[in-house]
């Protein structure tokens, strides 16, 4: 059976040069990077050659990068660390209605101890408005934390704005840059940003390594002590074989993101017209065009619930995700889509497909072709189908 | 996360479809909430000689849907009004814990449908 892999703001498969690189240091190159010998010094340089890496990719200087376990860590780390670090200066936070759980859940939590939290709207296309996030503003807000590109639509904000107007205000702004990095270009300086969230995994890197970006001069306290690495932000022994891995899928990232990109869109375009010309009232979830992420498509399908899809998809070899309820572990489907405005019924019928370096036309083609057939045979199944079969029918 | 059974009646469902004139229609659910099932009973004495189902909703929507009209075809509405969605999960060969109590609801269709029918039987006398 034909397998296509359309998921891939899940998580990406490893480069082999990538794997490759990492195996070495697993089993040659494994000295602590703290050790005083030549098995420490060795990757100790490794280590500051990935810092190096990471940091290029989002224009910042390599001490600014500390590493983490992940994207969630890293998020962790920006909202938690700057909170402790601000409190006597103020107790506001804004953030929007659109995060990964990663923020939001963490914004929450310091609800619960005692910050004021302002959760900002999203318009129809699930992009922020620069004007809510000044409204928003108030003399003891701390943090502004909004992320690059949304991870179920693939909208992107407009961060450089919002850092602007951070800046003016002198309130620490953080960005969660997770399904941005790698896929469109990003410059902690042109962006005004202080504090920024990467991940290896959705790059062609591994699991379990992230990085946040800190300004050089921005305070934040850290999560986890210990031994002090990571300039005392961020205490453990580095995960070296990981760190080595997100190192060399970004410099690999940096040097294919414009050809990623453009092969992508064509694809994305094609999917997505694709699917509005086969499939009668679909709806088109995002925006569409240069604010929209080169490789998501994200569309609801009337009448059909997400996980009947996904499951019917899976069938054949096809791999995507939904913000129906029933793929989310709770009653409610997507915040991301319910923020845009969309209603539950509609919500629960949406599909992700996001695309990937390997995907080829062929995929797309297997998808169109088998797509309407699987929802075809879900609205005959469907009683919120037969109004419209009816109506038809007269 | 689904089981054999569960994956095979949301492959090939078992008596998907509307019925001209039921004797009892019965629906559960709401869009909002992303299940809905439509249970339609053509009933001949005290027998459930057949029955259709209409369901949107999950996979595990789909099959308890499809379980459920196999398990009562044939049978008198008494036995039918003692079906448990709990029984329904368990011919299935069980449901994932989330979906217990979202998903799990076609036996309440099928008691509505009955319930229907015998509304419809006390306005004949």
């Amino acid at each position: 059976m034909r397998r296509v892999y359309l998921d891939h703001s899940a998580t990406t498969p490893v480069d082999p040069e990538v794997a490759a690189i990492m195996m070495t240091y697993y089993t040659e190159k494994y000295g602590n990077p703290s050790s005083v010998h030549g098995f420490g010094r060795e990757t100790k340089q490794a280590l500051e050659q990935a810092r190096n890496q990471v940091a290029e990719l989002i224009g910042a200087a390599s001490r600014e990068i500390t590493f983490t376990s992940g994207g969630t860590e890293a998020d962790n780390l920006a909202i938690l660390g700057t909170a402790e670090a601000l409190r006597k200066k103020g107790k506001h936070i804004i953030t929007s209605c659109i995060e990964h759980h990663a923020v939001l859940e963490t914004c929450e939590y310091l609800e619960k101890n005692g910050f004021d939290l302002t959760v900002i709207p999203v318009d129809e296309e699930g992009i922020i408005s620069v004007d809510e996030v000044r409204k928003a503003i108030r003399p003891d807000t701390i943090l502004i934390t909004v992320m690059h590109a949304n991870n179920e639509v693939g909208s992107i904000q407009p961060i450089a704005e919002i850092g602007k107007l951070a800046k003016e205000h002198g309130i620490v702004f953080h960005v969660d840059a997770v399904q941005s990095l790698g896929k469109i270009p990003i410059n902690v300086e042109e962006m005004n940003v202080d504090l920024l969230t990467v991940s290896g995994h959705k790059i062609y890197g591994p699991k379990g390594v992230g990085a946040l970006y800190v300004r050089k001069g921005v305070r934040i306290v850290p999560l986890i002590h210990g031994g002090g690495q990571e300039r005392k932000r961020r205490s453990g022994t580095e995960n070296m074989p990981g760190i080595i891995g997100f190192g060399k899928a970004c410099e690999l990232a940096g040097q294919r993101m414009a050809d990623d990109a453009e092969k992508q869109i064509k694809l994305r375009d094609k999917l997505m017209n694709g699917i509005v010309e086969r499939i009668e009232y679909v709806k088109v979830n995002g925006p569409v065009g240069e604010k929209r992420l080169p490789n998501n498509v994200n569309v609801s399908i009337r009448y059909v619930e997400g996980e009947s899809l996904l499951l019917s998809l899976d069938m054949l070899g096809i791999a995507a995700s939904s913000g129906s309820a029933c793929t989310s572990g709770s009653l409610d489907p997507s915040h991301v889509l319910l923020g845009m405005g969309l209603i539950h019924e509609i919500a629960h019928g949406s599909l992700r497909f996001s695309l990937g370096r390997q995907n080829t036309e062929e995929d797309i083609d297997y998808v169109l072709e088998q797509l309407p057939k699987i929802v075809e045979r879900l609205r005959m199944m469907s009683p919120l189908y037969d109004q419209v079969i009816h109506s038809k029918k007269a | 996360m689904y089981t054999e059974k569960v994956m095979d009646h949301f492959t090939n469902p078992r008596n998907v479809g509307e019925m001209e004139n039921p004797d009892g229609v019965g629906e559960v659910g709401n869009a909002k909430c992303g299940d809905i099932m439509r249970i339609y009973l053509d009933i001949e004495g005290d027998i459930i000689k057949d029955v259709k189902f209409k369901t949107f909703g999950c996979g595990a929507a789909v099959a308890t849907s499809s379980m459920v009209t196999e398990m009562v075809k044939g049978k008198t509405i008494d036995e039918a009004m003692v079906i448990s969605n709990a029984a329904v999960a368990e011919a299935l060969g069980g449901l994932p814990e989330t979906k217990m109590h979202c998903s799990n609801l076609a036996a309440d269709a099928l008691h509505k449908a009955i319930g229907d029918y015998r509304d419809k039987q006390q306005k004949k006398e």
